[in-house]
């Protein structure tokens, strides 16, 4: 079977816009993503190591912020549903394969460690931005918050800077 | 009037909503090509602007969406949340997300939505996020002097560089529009020739025409608050259609007799209200009346809505902006609460009564005098053992 082709990316825009909008009516906030992440590390921290939690002030001032467990969380449940919208999506675009994917220049080797560096940034980065693409750029444009769009405009101007050092990975 | 939660939709139906809302999410990501790392970091190298593409118009659509949701009342904006700004931690966060960006090919919400369709790089780079918050989590000590400098609360970005809301809407329409014809060309160049799906001319002409249409509608609709307000404050007489006067012996009157249809709004400075606040009273400050407690209160049918403050002149002001709000019953306590105190709370018997009108008047003074200011005491003490509600603002982010 052959892949669909992706949608037309305004009109896949215009959608994701409206996504956002009926967000923020029914809710009150905007999408994220990297707060789920957070989540995740925190109940796993709790559960191995319950006693370095309570010492950690990291954890310590989430526990603060947050009443019940960490996962009981908005954005878990958000995150929940985007797993299945993606599968669902996949599924009808025949895009369901386990596999993965490296530009034909770069090797499977440098994808897997850029991928994990890569991550360990955008994760380290979104806690220090409060916030990733989703929860602070993105949404923040919708609210016009400075924050959000100061955050958008250093994700996007840093992967321009320093686009140019990692274009053997791509090209 | 939105936000819906917590009141429509209570906090435990909102994790229902979340997963809704999440699958809704997920889908047109991955419809619109998210899924794969090769074509996220094509804007960064000129071969493929899809990322910039979908961004901006959902951002677009969702920002103009909010500001005439916001227009008609139907959205409460001090409801919704902004996310904060920390100057230094927002820029360094960024920087590094971006190096992020292009070594990992993924951000978060993507790399979840590639990993769903089976992507093994995208679940690396999820391990490799939760490493990162990890290692954030237990070096924070370290970095919460960046994480915590320079905070400037909730700003909004039109109030920081001065411009209105409107004007600011559309400029970001146009600068968006601009960046979609200017990277086609790119991609263009870039890639040998022209992207197929672009190939129709007129229909981008038309839609890019009436996207401009709709950001400049934007200052067609200022935002009601500003206007409202302005127009308070630079009236300087109003006229019978706009309120109605409560005399301050009406007033004693209906406290007394205990009126159920009677809401009173406070509009003094807030020491003052807490040193002596009237029974059943609300303090509430002129901007409060787009908002979504005293908006619930003020469009309940049948109510009488008493404003008041030192004198009457921001009273005024305030039953104007809620007649324009289209709220019923609105008085203006004449001579505010200066006049109040004086023929009421600190009434005495000057002795001198003419007509036998005025006779009755002091003689009702008199005992008013003598009741409410034991009413007062008694709702201070209510007051003091905290029975006010108030929706508070819902706390999102990542």
């Amino acid at each position: 079977m052959i892949e669909s082709k992706y949608m037309n990316p305004y009109l896949a825009g215009f959608f994701l816009g409206i996504v956002l909008l009926v967000t923020i009516y029914i809710t009150g906030r905007g999408l994220g993503a990297s707060g789920s992440i957070k989540s995740v590390v925190v109940a796993s921290v709790e559960t191995v190591a319950p006693a370095h939690s309570k010492e950690t002030k990291f954890f310590k001032e989430y526990n603060s912020e947050h009443q019940g467990s960490a996962l009981k969380n908005w954005l878990v449940f958000e995150v929940i549903g985007v797993i299945i919208g993606a599968f669902i999506s996949g599924l009808i675009s025949n895009r369901l394969k386990l596999k993965l994917e490296h530009p034909s220049g770069s090797t499977t080797r440098a994808r897997i460690f850029g991928a994990l560096i890569g991550g360990l940034l955008f994760g380290f980065g979104s806690q220090l931005g409060r916030g990733c693409t989703s929860g602070a750029a993105l949404s923040g444009m919708a609210v016009l918050s400075a924050g959000g769009i100061i955050t958008m405009i250093a994700i996007f101007g840093g992967a321009y800077a320093f686009a140019y050092f990692f274009r053997k990975l791509w090209i | 009037m939105g936000p819906l939660v917590p009141e429509v939709i209570g906090n435990e139906l909102n994790f229902i909503v979340a997963v809704f809302i999440g699958i809704a999410f997920g889908f047109v990501l991955e419809q619109a090509g998210f899924s794969t790392s090769k074509k996220l970091v094509g804007l960064f190298y000129g071969y493929d602007f899809t990322v910039l593409r979908v961004f901006f118009t959902a951002g677009l659509t969702a920002m103009l969406g909010v500001i005439a949701l916001g227009h008609f009342g139907l959205l409460d904006m001090s409801l919704v949340y902004v996310n904060p700004t920390f100057l230094w931690s927002a820029i360094a966060g960024g920087l590094i997300m971006g190096l992020g960006f292009v070594v990992g090919g993924f951000c978060p919400g993507t790399s979840v939505c590639a990993a769903a369709i089976g992507k093994i790089d995208a679940m690396i780079f999820i391990g490799g996020s939760l490493i990162g918050v990890f290692i954030f989590a237990e070096g924070y000590p370290l970095f919460e002097g960046l994480y915590k400098a320079a905070s400037w609360g909730n700003l909004r970005i039109f109030d920081v560089l001065g411009v209105s809301q409107a004007l600011f809407a559309f400029l970001l329409t146009a600068i968006a529009i601009a960046a979609f014809i200017a990277t086609t060309i790119v991609e263009t160049k870039v890639n040998g020739k022209a992207n197929p799906e672009f190939a129709n001319k007129k229909m981008y002409l038309g839609l890019a025409f009436a996207t401009i249409l709709i950001g400049l509608t934007a200052f067609a609709l200022p935002d009601k608050k500003t206007d409202l307000m302005s127009e308070a404050y630079s009236t300087s007489k109003f006229s019978s259609d706009d309120f109605e006067w409560m005399t301050a012996d009406e007033l004693a009157f209906r406290i007394m007799d205990n009126d159920a249809e009677l809401q009173i709004f406070d509009l003094r400075p807030s020491q003052n209200f807490t040193a002596l606040s009237l029974p059943k009273s609300q303090n509430i400050k002129l901007e409060n009346l787009f908002e979504k407690d005293i908006i619930k209160m003020l469009s309940i049918r049948g109510k009488i809505n008493v404003f008041f403050s030192g004198n009457d002149s921001l009273a005024q002001k305030a039953a104007f902006i809620s007649t324009k709000l289209g709220y019923k019953n609105n008085y203006v306590l004449q001579g505010g609460m200066n006049s109040f105190a004086k023929e009421i709370i600190n009434f005495t018997n000057p002795g001198n009564a003419e007509s036998k009108q005025l006779v009755d008047t002091y003689r009702f003074r008199e005992s008013a005098a003598a009741v409410i200011p034991k009413l007062i005491k008694e709702n201070k003490l209510k007051q003091a053992s905290g029975e006010t509600m108030k929706t508070k603002r819902v706390l999102g982010g990542c």
